[in-house]
């Protein structure tokens, strides 16, 4: 246990320097690279005074390395800045309004590739050399391939302009929510939280579009992992064993399914920066009020502070869903240890 | 010119072209396929990607192959320079990315030390980064722009170079042969291009070809966002973006066949880097 402890105390102090070089990144991308920020979002056209009231706002005129402590200590404090054209509305307000859309529809999108990617994966494994593996193996390569907005396009033209039975953007049905207060600003969950079983009804058939859609070109990389671990555990001695003494086929494979699963687990990790990048097209595709939509949204209005916090935001999301995963990792499997 | 003979003495003894798989065939026929028709796109079809034909939104027909969009422009036209725009962008990021990212792997796998681990700390936190989140911030300060998505893509990329290459040179150093070129009193300069780099090589180029797969989304993702190349400029990631109200209403073609586009190219890249995994480790083919 002891150890454990201690693998959990220095994973989490590695997080300190990965998230402070992140937010040097940030900085160094938006502040330092040539050509203010300001300026080429604007556009040359825009009337002089008008950039430098914005950079003023922004606080871009201070000396660099003044903005880069003001920048740190802000966030620590979190504090995220405020917005340039909204009303000066704290950033990390705008982003908790925005931020359940995007955790719903990566739950979903997640779940769907999850499936796919199992079910893909155990058969190219359990038939490992056949035609049907070489198919599931062209599959995962197909699924990889494929731009995540014609997908949902296409979705969008078969289910919604021609059969006519899903809808093809938002997250709910606006006249639904008019004297509703979600809760969680998850809708699916608000909606029975609430006793609104039409609100959770009617918000599934919204995500069932984008969730396929997002699930659908994340499968290829668990139909993959799968497989290999498939393969690797059949192999094993337990498993011969077990049909041995006479086992069913099924009850092997359950065996077999719960080993396999194991590795994904750890792919967790690195798939959400995947699955966020996913996210931000599959939002734009369905008009998804999320926080991709959100973010381009404020790149065309050039709300500096807001583009900067939110990108800020998504590095420390992305640093503690990693930290979280490989804790959990940890605690599952005894050997990650210091 | 030694670099250039071990190079080419290791590509004869990967026996690149007497292996070849099926995957690898497909994947060089459509590649091959694109590159080729986009080149000869000015003979393939009469029209200009960027002027209009007076005919809109028609559908596909014998005279515009994949119809044309509400600007009148025919989409078969447009799909096939869009080609050139698309291999533009990401062959020259790619290619970028590797230029950066193979040195700093070679240094900082070779040598370790604080420099190692102070680069490989900003390379795993930017590798955890969101790509194209990444990317956009840095094309929407530089500005929409064929060179600036270029950038974009090429600092995207730098960590997954970076990361392979280290990674293989770590195990290349401890190697046999290696160290006994040591022990004769070889340069470092000399080991790494004499006997680390060549042996890089086929990994080199299988994450290269992945990579131009994965590089590909990222362009067309940066441009259906609106952060590539500038309009009228042909490109498959913008035409989506163009498109999408109308495709809503049912003209379809302005959609689908670029996207279809997207896919095909991305596969053929896949395919190559597939395909020469499994030439090159025949092994991993085997068991799985």
């Amino acid at each position: 246990m002891s150890s454990l402890r201690t693998y959990v105390i220095v994973r989490t102090l590695m997080t300190i320097p990965i998230v402070l070089i992140l937010l040097t990144l940030v900085f160094i991308i938006l502040r330092v690279m040539p050509g203010d920020p300001i300026t080429s979002m604007v556009g040359m056209k825009a009337p002089p005074e008008y950039i430098e009231m914005l950079k003023e706002k922004a606080g871009l005129n201070k000396p660099l390395i003044v903005q880069y402590f003001d920048y740190l200590f802000g966030i620590l404090r979190g504090d995220f800045g405020r917005s340039l054209i909204w009303g000066e509305r704290p950033v990390l307000y705008e982003i908790f309004d925005h931020l359940p859309a995007t955790i719903e529809l990566t739950i979903f999108g997640f779940a769907v590739s999850v499936i796919i990617g199992l079910i893909t994966g155990t058969i190219a494994g359990v038939r490992s050399g056949t035609k049907t593996d070489n198919a599931l193996r062209i599959y995962s390569i197909l699924a990889y391939a494929t731009f995540i907005p014609w997908l949902g396009m296409m979705f969008q033209l078969i289910f919604g302009v021609y059969l006519k039975l899903l809808p093809v953007s938002g997250r709910i049905e606006p006249s639904l929510t008019i004297d509703w207060k979600p809760i969680t600003g998850l809708y699916v969950l608000d909606g029975i939280l609430t006793g609104r079983l039409d609100i959770t009804l009617d918000a599934l058939k919204h995500l069932i579009l984008p969730s396929i859609t997002l699930g659908i070109v994340l499968s290829g990389a668990y139909t993959r992992l799968v497989r290999a671990n498939i393969i690797e555990v059949l192999g094993q001695d337990f498993v011969r064993a077990a049909k041995a003494r006479g086992l069913s086929e099924i009850k092997v494979l359950k065996h077999v399914l719960k080993n396999a699963f194991i590795p994904v687990l750890t792919m967790m990790g690195l798939q959400f920066a995947i699955l966020l990048t996913g996210a931000v097209l599959t939002e734009t595709t369905f008009s998804w009020p999320g926080m991709g939509t959100f973010l381009l949204e404020r790149i065309k209005y050039v709300d500096y502070t807001t583009i900067q916090g939110t990108i800020v935001f998504f590095a420390l999301f992305v640093s503690i869903v990693n930290l979280v995963v490989d804790i959990l990792y940890a605690l599952i499997d005894p050997r990650i240890r210091y | 010119m030694n670099i250039v003979n071990a190079i080419l003495e290791k590509l004869k003894t990967m026996g690149l072209l007497r292996n070849s798989n099926a995957l690898f065939k497909a994947g060089i026929i459509i590649v091959a396929g694109i590159i080729i028709l986009s080149a000869l796109a000015p003979l393939l079809t009469p029209y200009s990607p960027i002027v209009g034909t007076g005919d809109e939104l028609a559908p596909p027909s014998l005279k515009h192959p994949m119809g044309t969009n509400n600007l009148g422009y025919d989409m078969f036209s447009r799909v096939l320079y869009g080609a050139r725009t698309v291999l533009t962008v990401v062959v020259s990021a790619t290619l970028l990315s590797m230029a950066i990212g193979v040195p700093l792997g070679l240094i900082s796998g070779y040598y370790g030390g604080k420099v190692d681990r102070a680069i490989s700390i900003v390379m795993d936190s930017m590798y955890a980064f969101p790509s194209l989140i990444l990317a956009l911030a840095i094309a929407a300060v530089l500005g929409a722009s064929l060179i600036n998505a270029i950038i974009a893509i090429a600092v995207v990329y730098v960590p997954t170079y970076f990361r392979m290459v280290r990674g293989q040179t770590l195990s290349i150093k401890s190697l046999l042969y290696v160290e006994a070129a040591r022990a004769l009193g070889a340069p470092d300069s000399r080991i790494i291009t004499r006997y680390v780099f060549p042996n890089l090589l086929p990994t080199v180029l299988v994450v290269f070809s992945m990579n131009i797969a994965d590089a590909i989304l990222t362009e067309a993702g940066l441009s259906f966002l609106g952060f590539s190349v500038p309009p009228p400029t042909p490109d498959w990631g913008a035409d989506l973006r163009a498109g999408h109200s109308f495709m809503l209403a049912g003209y379809w073609w302005l959609v689908a066949f670029p996207g279809l586009m997207i896919m095909l190219l991305a596969t053929g890249f896949a395919l190559i880097g597939e395909g020469l995994s499994d030439i090159l480790n025949p092994r991993r083919e085997a068991v799985g």
